[in-house]
């Protein structure tokens, strides 16, 4: 199957933003076909904002190029929305490893107002511990908000729910 | 039917762009890091949504224009966002009340339009409603915080909820294009939205202790191209930079 090798290849890049995790490990790749020769390569985009779209996009053409393909498309769908159930396994484990909390819960029915009624409590990627409290619902890119570890008294960055 | 869709994109993807540039403006100016971060972060989703929305309002167009185009080159009267994104951020109460009337009105027009017929608008609803939940939560919250806060934070946000009522008539006004939409089952009935908006704004008030206004939303007209002052400043500082060097790239 010569998607197969689009799959390896895919497999190596990196998020520009969150480098320890590849784009496979996010779970943004929707599709990979073909139109000839050439790969057809579907994404979604994570937040609708999200700056690293475009790097996205330039990285895997430069990555199709530089394995002998040509003519890429990284043509972008919207549906089905991303969600963070998509990160793969092996991604939240190299989350945590890197010292972001991964996502605790499904993204199914979160309410919609008061989001001090619904907070899980987070476990610290350092120490494990539960006793962590949010700092701030935002951060320093659209997919983290900021805690801080009642234990170890450490800071550490969590990857929203969406 | 067309010319109706390519409307409604623009009046989407107009009132967010116009209210990410005000959140923008926040950008290291907001009263706190925490919320500096809230406002751009926010500011950045709404990017985002006017991205989605442009774009596809170029794909129904019947003329060769890109999102860029759209939201930098156009006069005062194409714009067609709501007027209450215009309002400028006098104070942080005003912010807050801002971006909680629109984002509780967001989030039950994002959830009627991820059944649209139209297979786009759809898709852009599913994409955004995330995003509007998550604005929500942190501005619903906010409104709490202030009303129930102290003496001097209640009063602010109370003048606040009471100026920017006035816009919110804005919100729900149907001009003929998006009736037809409506009819075709690609957008809900804006006008049966309010009953719900009210509902869900005054669940907030009463946690926050704060008193519905007593006199009757006024304006309307941006479906129109009628906008408030505000808008007209706004513009002027935004569309600078690509008027005076038309073929500026990043």
């Amino acid at each position: 199957m010569k998607e197969t090798r689009i799959w390896e290849i895919l497999a190596e890049i990196p998020d520009p933003e969150i480098p320890v995790l590849t784009i496979l490990d996010l779970g943004i790749v929707r599709k990979v076909a073909f139109e000839g020769e050439a790969p057809i390569i579907t994404i979604t985009p994570t937040y609708s904002g999200c700056p690293a779209m475009q790097r996205f996009e330039s990285d895997i053409k430069e990555a199709m190029t530089k394995n002998g393909y040509e003519g890429t498309e990284v043509p972008m769908v919207y549906d089905p929305a991303w969600t963070t159930d998509w990160i793969t396994e092996e991604g939240r484990r190299k989350l945590k490893e890197y010292g972001i909390a991964p996502p605790e819960e499904s993204s199914a029915d979160k309410k919609a107002l008061f989001y001090e009624d619904d907070i899980v409590n987070v476990t610290c990627p350092r120490c494990n511990s539960k006793n962590t409290k949010l700092e701030s619902q935002f951060g320093s890119t659209a997919c983290k908000a900021l805690y801080k570890c009642n234990d170890c008294l450490e800071p550490f960055e969590y990857f929203k729910c969406l | 039917m067309k010319k109706d869709l390519y409307n409604f994109a623009i009046r989407m993807g107009d009132t967010s762009w116009i209210l990410s540039h005000r959140l923008c403006e926040l950008c290291s100016f907001g009263p706190f890091l925490e919320e500096d971060l809230a406002m751009t972060n926010v500011g950045l989703d709404h990017i985002g949504q006017a991205e989605e929305w442009l774009n596809y309002a170029c794909e129904l167009s019947d003329e060769d224009v890109d999102a860029d185009f759209l939201a930098y080159r156009r006069k005062e009267k194409e714009y067609r966002n709501v007027q209450l994104v215009e309002y400028p951020n006098d104070d942080f109460a005003y912010v807050i009340t801002r971006q909680f009337y629109l984002d509780v009105y967001n989030y039950l027009l994002y959830t009627k339009l991820t059944q649209s017929k139209d297979a786009t608008f759809a898709a852009i609803a599913q994409k955004s409603l995330k995003e509007v939940k998550y604005h929500l939560r942190h501005s619903s919250n906010w409104m709490v915080r202030l009303g129930d806060g102290t003496e001097e934070s209640h009063e602010r946000v109370q003048n606040a909820v009471d100026d920017l009522w006035f816009y919110t008539g804005d919100l729900f006004v149907m001009p003929e294009s998006e009736q037809n939409l409506a009819k075709e089952g690609i957008i809900p009935n804006l006008a049966d939205l309010e009953a719900d908006w009210e509902k869900m704004v005054l669940e907030v008030f009463e946690k926050a202790g704060i008193n519905k206004p007593s006199y009757e939303v006024l304006a309307s007209g941006s479906f129109d191209g009628q906008h408030t002052e505000y808008l007209g400043f706004m513009l002027c500082e935004m569309q600078y930079l690509p008027n005076k060097y038309q073929d500026a790239k990043w």
